[in-house]
C-alpha cells in the first residue's frame, strides 16, 4: 500500500512558484514510499526452509517425506553438458555417405588434391581451350609444377582429342603432352572417378557404383556463397542398362531419401556428359525451383579411351554439399560454415542432421520465407 | 555460360504471340535454355525501352548466341518453320585473300565470305556486333585463337592480302579514332582502352603484327585487336566482307559458319553466302565457306537405349526434325546430316541428347536399374569417423578449416624453416591466403581461437582433415595424409588435459600408452626440442608396433612467440598426429 507524504505546513499550490523555487534550487523535490504490513494466513515466528534439491542425506535420514520443496522454474535452462561436437557440415556428409552405402555405392580414393590436367581435363574429354583451364578459373601449381609421368593410354586421349574415334570426329585440333602434364588443384573430383573407370576397365565388365564427398577447388570471385574450395558429392554409376531413364529413376530415389520428392530435369552441357541433365527441385516454402546438382551420361570418348568396352554406359551426378548444408542450417555466409571464421557456438548448438525431416529455412511455411 | 538479351516483343511475335513471360520460361526449360530475367518484370521500363528478355545460351550452343539463330532454333521446336538450308553462291571469279609467309610466325590463319545485298537496321546491326563478341569470346577463347573483323565492301578494293609486318611499318585510323596511328602507339593507345586492352598481350611480344590490307594497301584490320575506320560498317552498308584471323582451323571454320548462317538471313538472297578465295604462300588454295556437311550414322536401338524411350525410326527421324536436325532411314540406321550451325554435335551421343530433348526429358519413363552392387567406406574415412566420434564424446568440438593457406601461416608464424621439400606452392593465387596446400592443421586451429575470443575459456576444438605434402615419387608429386589434430586453449596450458585426449584417441585405436617401448603395440612420447612448442615441453609421439617404429607427430604446449605471430593471448596445449600408420 502506497501512502502519500502529509502536506506541508505552509502549502503553496502555485505551479509557478514551485517551478521557480526549484529553477532558483531553493527547494527539492523529493518522493517518499510507506509501506503497512499485516499477517497473512501462513504466518509464523519460525523460520522454515524450503528445500531445492534432492540430497541423499535427505534419502538416508528420510526426511524427503516431510521435506518441503522450493517451486522450481522451469522456463530457465539447464546447465551446459561438456561434451563435445560435430561440424554441421561434416553431419550432413555423414547423411550422405549413409543414402550412398544404402544404395550400394562404393567409396572413391580421393584423398589427393593435387591433381594433373591430364585426370582433371584431358582424360574427360575436355579440350585443351577449354575455359575451365584459364587461370582465373583453375589453381595451377609452381611447386611442383608438372605432373612425374602420364598413365599408358594418354596416347589414346591425345588421338580421340585430336582425330576422334569410338564414332566420334574428334575436337580436331593439337593436343599437347605439356598442357595436360601441367598440375592443378583439382577442379572436381570426376578427375577420380576416371581413374577408378579406367581401374574398372582392367578386369571383366562387372556393374559398379562409385561415389565420394571431398574437397575440390576453384580460382573465383569469393562471395557470400563461394570459397576457394568446397565439398563436391559425387556419385557414378556403370551399367550396361543405364539410360536417362534410369538415372532419372535413380534420382529421383535417391533424393527422396533426403525429402526431396518433387523432381524435374533441365537439359544442360558440360564437356564430359551427354546427354547432360541439371536436376531441379520444387521447394513448398519458397515456392519455386532449386537447382540441386548437375547429371549426365559420360560420353563415349571419355570411356572408351579410358578402356571401358563399348556398351558399357556410365552415368555421373554431382552436387555441392556446403548448398544443402547452408539450406538446411539456414546458414547464408559460406565462411560461418566452412574456414575459421566459424563460430563455435554455431557448432555447439545447431541440431543432429537429419535431411529425411525439414530443417532451417526448409521448416519455413509457404509464403513466409 | 553466355547470356543474351533479345526484345521480348519481337521474339513472342516471332514465336506467333502464343507465349507470356512464364510459358516461355517453361519452353526455355524444355529446350535447355534459361530464362534469366525479364526486364519488364523488374519496376518500371524507361518511357521508349523495349522489354529484353536474358536468355543463359549453354556454352556449346553458338547457334542460339543471337536473335537470328535463336528464333529460327525455336521456331523449328515449335513446328512453326522447317530447317533452314544453307547454300555457297555460284562464283565464278571470287574474291581473294593472299596470305603472306610472314603471318605463320604470329596469327597464321585466315578465312573469309561475302554477305551480298544486305539489308541491316539498327537492331540488326546490334545483334551482329552482339554475335562476333561472343563468338571472339566463347569460341575464339577471348580472341587468342579466333577473331573476326567485318567490312563494308564498297569502302575497300579486292583483292586482299593478309601479311605480318613491323608495327613502325603499318598505319592507319584504328575503329572510331581520328588520328592515325602506327603499331607501337596503338598498343600505348589501347593500353588505356578497358576492352581492347586485355587482348594486346595475343601479339604484343611478336617482332611483326598481323594486317588485313585491301588493293590499295588500305589498311582494314589489325587482328586481333582492332578493325580501321576506313572500312567500318554502318547502317547502310549493302555488302560485308567478313575475314577471321585464327590460330585454328577447326575453330576458325566454326565461327565464319556460325556468323554466315545466322545473318545471311537478312541478304537479298536468304541463306546464300558469297565464297571468298584463300591462298597460302605454299600455293595451296581454299574456298570459304566451307559448306560441306558431314553426317553421322546410328540406330534407333543405340538411340532410344541411351534416352531409355522406344520409339520407332519415323519416330525418331519426327522427332529429331523438332531439333533442326534432318534425319532419314537407311536400311537399319538412321542417318543423321550435321547442320552447319551445330559443330558442337561429334557423334551419336549427341544426337541421343537432342532425340531426349524433343521427345522431353520429363516425360521419359523412369525405369528403376536393379543391378546389384556392394556399398563400402573407403577404410581411411572409416578409421577418420572413429577418431572424430572419440575426440568429441571426449568433449573437444570439430572445427574444418581451409586447406589453403599463407606461407608464412604454415612455416613462419609456427618458428618453423620451409627447406622446400613440404609444400605444395600455388602458380595463381587471387589472395595472400591461398599461397600455399597447408601441411599441418594446427594453423588452421590457432586461427579458430583467433577468431573466436568472446567464446569463454576453456576453448577445445579439432579437425581430423587431409594435408598436403610433396611426394616426387608420385606421378603428380604430391599426395594428401590424415592428420588429427586438437588443442585446449585456457587460462593455463594445462599439457596434461591435451595428453589425456591423445591417451583416449590412442586407446580407442587399441594402441596402449606407455608400454615397454620396445614392444608390443605401444605408442609413447619422446622429448624433442622443436621451435614452435616451449622449450622442455614438446615431445614426439611414437608408434612401435612389435619393434617397428613410427613418428606419428608432435604435442606440446605451444610457444608464445607463436601464440603472439596469431594474435593469440591464452595458453594452448596441442597435438597433431598422422593417423595413416592406424589403417
Amino acid at each position: 500500500m502506497v501512502g502519500e507524504f502529509p502536506p506541508l505546513s505552509s502549502q503553496v499550490n502555485n505551479k509557478d512558484t514551485i517551478k521557480d523555487l526549484k529553477r532558483r534550487k531553493l527547494i527539492k523535490v523529493n518522493k517518499l514510499l510507506s509501506y503497512a504490513v499485516s499477517k497473512g494466513a501462513n504466518f509464523s515466528t519460525t523460520l522454515k526452509k524450503q528445500a531445492t534439491d534432492l540430497t541423499m542425506e535427505m534419502l538416508q535420514s528420510g526426511s524427503w517425506k516431510t521435506e518441503e520443496f522450493k517451486k522450481f522454474n522451469f522456463d530457465s535452462l539447464g546447465i551446459n553438458p561438456s561434451g563435445g561436437h560435430l561440424h554441421p557440415l561434416l553431419k550432413v556428409r555423414e547423411e550422405f555417405r549413409q543414402v550412398f552405402f544404402e544404395t550400394g555405392f562404393e567409396e572413391m580414393p580421393t584423398s589427393n588434391f593435387v591433381e594433373s590436367s591430364f585426370w582433371n581435363f584431358d582424360a574427360l574429354f575436355v579440350p585443351q581451350q577449354h575455359s575451365a583451364r584459364d587461370l582465373q578459373d583453375t589453381f595451377f601449381l609452381k611447386d611442383p609444377e608438372v605432373a612425374n609421368s602420364l598413365p599408358d593410354f594418354w596416347e589414346r586421349v591425345k588421338n580421340v582429342h585430336e582425330n576422334g574415334g569410338y564414332g566420334s570426329i574428334g575436337y580436331r585440333y593439337s593436343w599437347s603432352k605439356e598442357e595436360a602434364k601441367k598440375l592443378v588443384l583439382r577442379t572436381h573430383t570426376t578427375a577420380i572417378s576416371s581413374q577408378m573407370l579406367n581401374k574398372l576397365a582392367q578386369s571383366p565388365y562387372r556393374p559398379a557404383k562409385y561415389f565420394s564427398i571431398d574437397r575440390v577447388y576453384r580460382n573465383e570471385a569469393v562471395d557470400a556463397t563461394h570459397l576457394a574450395e568446397f565439398h563436391q558429392v559425387e556419385g557414378v554409376i556403370a551399367d550396361k542398362n543405364m539410360s536417362l531413364g534410369s538415372l532419372i529413376a535413380f534420382l529421383d530415389m535417391f533424393f527422396k531419401k533426403m525429402g526431396m520428392s518433387n523432381l524435374r530435369f533441365k537439359p544442360t552441357y558440360n564437356p564430359y556428359t551427354e546427354p547432360s541433365m541439371e536436376i531441379f527441385s520444387y521447394h513448398e516454402g519458397l515456392g519455386k525451383w532449386l537447382e540441386l546438382g548437375n547429371s549426365g551420361m559420360f560420353r563415349p570418348e571419355m570411356l572408351r579411351s579410358l578402356g571401358l568396352e563399348d556398351g558399357v554406359q556410365v552415368a555421373g551426378f554431382g552436387l555441392s554439399l556446403e548448398r544443402p548444408t547452408m539450406f538446411k542450417y539456414d546458414i547464408s555466409n559460406i565462411r560461418e560454415l566452412l574456414g575459421h571464421k566459424v563460430d563455435l557456438n554455431m557448432i555447439a548448438t545447431n541440431p543432429a542432421c537429419r535431411l529425411d525431416k525439414k530443417m532451417g529455412r526448409e521448416a519455413l511455411q509457404k509464403g513466409s520465407a | 555460360m553466355p547470356t543474351i538479351h533479345v526484345d521480348k516483343e519481337d521474339l513472342f511475335e516471332y514465336l506467333g504471340n502464343q507465349f507470356n513471360t512464364e510459358e516461355f520460361r517453361e519452353l526455355c526449360f524444355e529446350f535447355g535454355i534459361e530464362l534469366e530475367e525479364d526486364t519488364s518484370e523488374k519496376g518500371e521500363l524507361a518511357e521508349g525501352e523495349r522489354a529484353q528478355l536474358k536468355i543463359d545460351i549453354p556454352a556449346n550452343r553458338y547457334d542460339l548466341l543471337c536473335f537470328e539463330g535463336l528464333t529460327r532454333a525455336l521456331g523449328v521446336f515449335l513446328g512453326r518453320e522447317s530447317i533452314t538450308n544453307y547454300h555457297v553462291a555460284p562464283t565464278s571469279n571470287p574474291h581473294r585473300i593472299t596470305v603472306a609467309k610472314e603471318c605463320s610466325q604470329v596469327r597464321p590463319l585466315i578465312v573469309g565470305a561475302i554477305l551480298r545485298n544486305i539489308k541491316l537496321d539498327a537492331a540488326r546491326y546490334k545483334s551482329f556486333i552482339d554475335l562476333q563478341d561472343k563468338l571472339n569470346q566463347n569460341l575464339g577463347h577471348k580472341r587468342e585463337l579466333v577473331s573476326i573483323g567485318t567490312h563494308d565492301l564498297d569502302t575497300v578494293q579486292g583483292p586482299f592480302t593478309y601479311e605480318a609486318v613491323k608495327p613502325e611499318d603499318l598505319k592507319f585510323v584504328p575503329l572510331e579514332q581520328t588520328e592515325e596511328m602506327d603499331g607501337h602507339r596503338i598498343m600505348e593507345f589501347y593500353e588505356k582502352d578497358k576492352k581492347i586492352k586485355k587482348f594486346l598481350h595475343i601479339i604484343e611480344k611478336s617482332p611483326v603484327y598481323p594486317v588485313v590490307y585491301d588493293a590499295n594497301r588500305t589498311v582494314m584490320s589489325l587482328p586481333p585487336l582492332i578493325n580501321s575506320n576506313h572500312s567500318k560498317i554502318t547502317l547502310d552498308t549493302k555488302n560485308i566482307f567478313i575475314e577471321i584471323t585464327a590460330m585454328d582451323m577447326t575453330k576458325v571454320n566454326m565461327a565464319l559458319n556460325i556468323l554466315v548462317t545466322m545473318f545471311s538471313v537478312h541478304c537479298k538472297e536468304p541463306f546464300t553466302v558469297e565464297p571468298v578465295e584463300v591462298v597460302y604462300p605454299d600455293g595451296k588454295s581454299f574456298v570459304y565457306p566451307d559448306f560441306e556437311t558431314k553426317s553421322i550414322t546410328t540406330t534407333a536401338k543405340y538411340l532410344n537405349g541411351i534416352v531409355g524411350i522406344e520409339k520407332s525410326n519415323s519416330e525418331i527421324v519426327e522427332l529429331l526434325q523438332k531439333m533442326s536436325l534432318e534425319a532419314k532411314v537407311e536400311q537399319d540406321s538412321i542417318v543423321v546430316k550435321l547442320p552447319l550451325t551445330r559443330p558442337d554435335m561429334l557423334q551419336e551421343c549427341d544426337i541421343a541428347e537432342d532425340l531426349a530433348i524433343a521427345f522431353g526429358y520429363n516425360r521419359i519413363p523412369r525405369v528403376q536399374n536393379n543391378e546389384a552392387t556392394v556399398g563400402a567406406p573407403l577404410p581411411i574415412n572409416k578409421l577418420t569417423d572413429i577418431v572424430r566420434r572419440e575426440m568429441a564424446m571426449a568433449g573437444w568440438t570439430e572445427v574444418l578449416t581451409l586447406s589453403l593457406c599463407a606461407h608464412d601461416e604454415n612455416f613462419k608464424f609456427l618458428r618453423r624453416e620451409d627447406k622446400g621439400d613440404e609444400v605444395v606452392v600455388l602458380a595463381n593465387p587471387e589472395t595472400l591466403e591461398n599461397q600455399i596446400c597447408r601441411s599441418l592443421l594446427l594453423p588452421g586451429l590457432l586461427k579458430t581461437v583467433r577468431e573466436n575470443k568472446r567464446y569463454p575459456i576453456p576453448i577445445k576444438v579439432f579437425e581430423v582433415s587431409d594435408v598436403v605434402y610433396k611426394d616426387p615419387t608420385t606421378e603428380r608429386g604430391a599426395r594428401n595424409r590424415r592428420h588429427a589434430c586438437a588443442l585446449y586453449a585456457s587460462d593455463e596450458a594445462r599439457f596434461e588435459i591435451i595428453q589425456g585426449l591423445l591417451d583416449t584417441v590412442m586407446e580407442s585405436l587399441g594402441v596402449a600408452p606407455y608400454c615397454n617401448k620396445q614392444q608390443g603395440h605401444a605408442y609413447y612420447l619422446v622429448e624433442a626440442d622443436l621451435p614452435m612448442y616451449l622449450p622442455g615441453r614438446s615431445a614426439k609421439v611414437m608408434l612401435s608396433d612389435n619393434g617397428n617404429t613410427v613418428e606419428l607427430g608432435t604435442i606440446g604446449i605451444i610457444h608464445p612467440e607463436v601464440l603472439f605471430n596469431f594474435e593469440l593471448k591464452v595458453p594452448i596445449s596441442s597435438f597433431e598426429i598422422n593417423i595413416e600408420p592406424f589403417l
